[in-house]
């Protein structure tokens, strides 16, 4: 098992550097030049510019900038923004927000999908798992920024159940609705899968066994059936880790949150290249390291697929 | 009829009852030969899902294709502020927008570039994973390592995270500048399905039948390898479709997709969300626009897949 771990980290290195670098070559062609955008409508002393060039080697070749950052990540820093804040001290601040937003979010969608898909898929073509089918597919085909919008005027403005938008530092139950938006397309997918694996081992051999051996239901359907229907729920739950992050640019933008997708989004803008690169860099480490995760859990779940060597 | 006792036996034998031997050889030649995609073919027509999803998509590209004859009203002008935000009125079904334009028009002419993005960026995403999935399945090799690894690298960036920076970047915004800033993140989804589907196909014993007949490798992986891989492939590429146009209206809607003079589900329901608490309905006729379409495709997408996994369908 160590040895897989380690060997999967491996694999994981040129991953990363060939992400950064794409990133960074997308960012280092942003047209317009951020630093004169700086000034506005007064031209500043003529050395200004020169120094401030200088200081954020945008006079460098591209593939020497792109070596000038990936030397800060090894020393810790990541660059400062144009307005002279350190990246680091902005991922600080930003991260612990969409952490928590997108941690609430996955456990809204997890517990809820996988219970709603179990009785559905224990109850095949009956009304439960009829009605769970639709309500899936609905909630899948309306976008994320329609439902944050729909859920803030009803849930928030009519009815006065949440607060419209996040306060300061983001607390917890600012973040309920928000999170129940921002999980609830994987919410329905979570449904259907979990639905349709645990139909499908519903019927199996083993599952035939344990009940005629006497087992009682209770125990069958938790460890026979759920057990054994939980891994590509959990293959989908680890890949969505990233998709989180990213809605989140959507969500936290209507619910006016000060997280990850809000200082993206506000760097692309801004053509902030380091910025843009160093926060899209930690999503995909989270992104990489959320589905190693999940390789390793299906070890727990199924006895079948153990990594020996 | 053979005789049922021995000839020259007095006592009686049994029937006999398992297959004659030469039987199971016999193949019954006079009914038609069936193939995956006629089994698919009537599985689908079964289904009542499968033709409302069917009549709802030839509605919407039909409005797509000829946005003139479902509008009188044409929607980039006519726009006259004292209708800000008004009611439905004759002929005017849907209200105004903030701007006093036909909410009805702007829906009926929207379609055409939610659509042509989907339907862009799937014929993309799809041409090009599969192309560069079938060619690293079927040869393997350093071609297979080098575009896995590639592959690997986008994958890992999520797609609306990198269609964001890549279309800030772009200084053209149209249509195709979006679906192929889509496809660019989404087509090493269609490589890895394409990938295993082949790997499984080209050791079957159709492959070596053709390899002993001598027909050349590239002429094997397109006539017999692909068509039977291809399967998986259509699925994804179906349920998509939806996708994409999600995409778009959500690149549209952060303002960062096609520019505000092109009508788009995305850039209405982004301008309308400013007015939601006096004229919700004005966001909420191109966001049911934009979800029927979706719903419409995601519906397909499903009848497809039960229809071309044999597994799935024994299921239902």
């Amino acid at each position: 098992m160590l040895w897989y771990i380690g060997r999967r980290l491996l694999q994981l290195i040129p991953v990363f550097f060939g992400a950064t670098f794409l990133i960074y070559f997308m960012v280092f062609s942003l047209p317009g030049d951020p630093i004169a955008a700086l000034f506005g409508d007064r031209p500043p002393a003529p050395g200004v510019i020169e120094a401030i060039r200088e200081q954020y080697h945008l006079n460098e070749p591209f593939i020497v900038q792109y070596l000038y950052y990936i030397g800060g990540i090894f020393t810790g820093d990541l660059g400062t923004t144009y307005s002279g804040r350190p990246v680091t001290a902005l991922l600080a601040q930003a991260f612990p927000v969409t952490f928590r937003l997108a941690m609430l979010a996955l456990a809204f969608e997890a517990i809820a999908g996988i219970l709603v898909g179990l009785v559905a898929g224990l109850r095949k073509g009956k009304l439960f798992d009829a009605s769970a089918l639709v309500v899936s597919l609905l909630l899948i085909s309306v976008p994320t920024f329609v439902l944050g919008f729909v859920l803030q005027y009803f849930l928030a403005v009519e009815l006065g159940l949440f607060r419209t938008t996040a306060g300061p530092g983001a607390p917890i139950q600012d973040l309920i609705l928000p999170a129940l938006v921002l999980a609830s397309v994987t919410f329905a997918y979570i449904v259907r899968l979990t639905r349709a694996s645990v139909a499908d081992n519903a019927s199996a051999d083993f599952v035939r066994t344990a009940t005629a051996k006497g087992l009682p239901r209770r125990r069958v359907v938790t460890v026979h059936i759920l057990r054994n229907s939980l891994i590509p729920v959990v293959t989908f739950l680890g890949v969505d880790i990233g998709n989180l992050m990213v809605g989140a640019i959507v969500t936290e933008g209507i619910f006016n949150i000060n997280g990850v997708g809000g200082a993206v989004f506000q760097a692309v803008i801004r053509g902030e290249g380091p910025t843009v690169v160093s926060f899209v860099a930690v999503m995909v480490i989270i992104y990489m390291l959320a589905n190693l995760l999940v390789d390793m859990i299906y070890a727990l779940l199924d006895p079948r697929i153990r990594y020996a060597k | 009829m053979p005789s049922n006792t021995a000839p020259s036996a007095g006592h009686y034998v049994a029937d006999l009852e398992e297959t004659p031997v030469g039987a199971i050889d016999q193949v019954d030649s006079s009914q038609k030969a069936r193939s995956t995609w006629s089994d698919a073919w009537d599985s689908m027509r079964g289904r009542p899902l499968f033709w409302i999803s069917a009549v709802l998509i030839v509605i919407i590209v039909a409005v797509a294709a000829f946005p003139n004859l479902f509008s009188h009203t044409d929607p980039a002008r006519g726009c006259l502020l004292p209708d800000s935000n008004g009611g439905p009125e004759a002929g005017h079904i849907f209200g105004f927008t903030r701007q006093g334009c036909d909410v009805y028009a702007r829906v009926v002419y929207g379609a055409q570039a939610s659509l042509t993005v989907g339907l862009l960026a799937t014929v993309i995403a799809t041409l090009v994973g599969l192309v560069i999935g079938a060619l690293s399945g079927y040869y393997g090799g350093a071609f297979d390592a080098i575009a896995s690894r590639i592959g690997d690298i986008f994958l890992a960036i999520p797609t609306v995270l990198g269609a964001i920076v890549l279309m800030s970047v772009l200084p053209v915004r149209d249509p195709w500048t979006v679906a192929l800033v889509l496809s660019v993140f989404a087509w090493p989804q269609v490589a890895r399905i394409t990938r295993g589907a082949v790997l499984s196909a080209r050791n079957a014993d159709y492959v070596t039948a053709s390899i002993a007949l001598g027909v050349s490798r590239f002429r094997i992986l397109v006539r017999h390898v692909v068509p039977n891989a291809i399967a998986p492939v259509i699925v994804v590429a179906t349920t998509s479709l939806g996708t994409f146009i999600v995409a778009e209206a959500t690149l549209s809607f952060l303002g960062i997709g096609l520019p505000p003079s092109v009508m788009s589900w995305g850039n209405d329901i982004g301008q309308a969300r400013v007015s939601v608490a006096t004229a919700p309905m004005v966001l909420f006729y191109p966001a049911a626009a934009l979800s029927l379409t979706v719903l419409s495709f995601l519906m397909l997408g499903d009848v497809v897949r039960d229809a071309l996994d044999p597994k799935a369908r024994a299921r239902r």
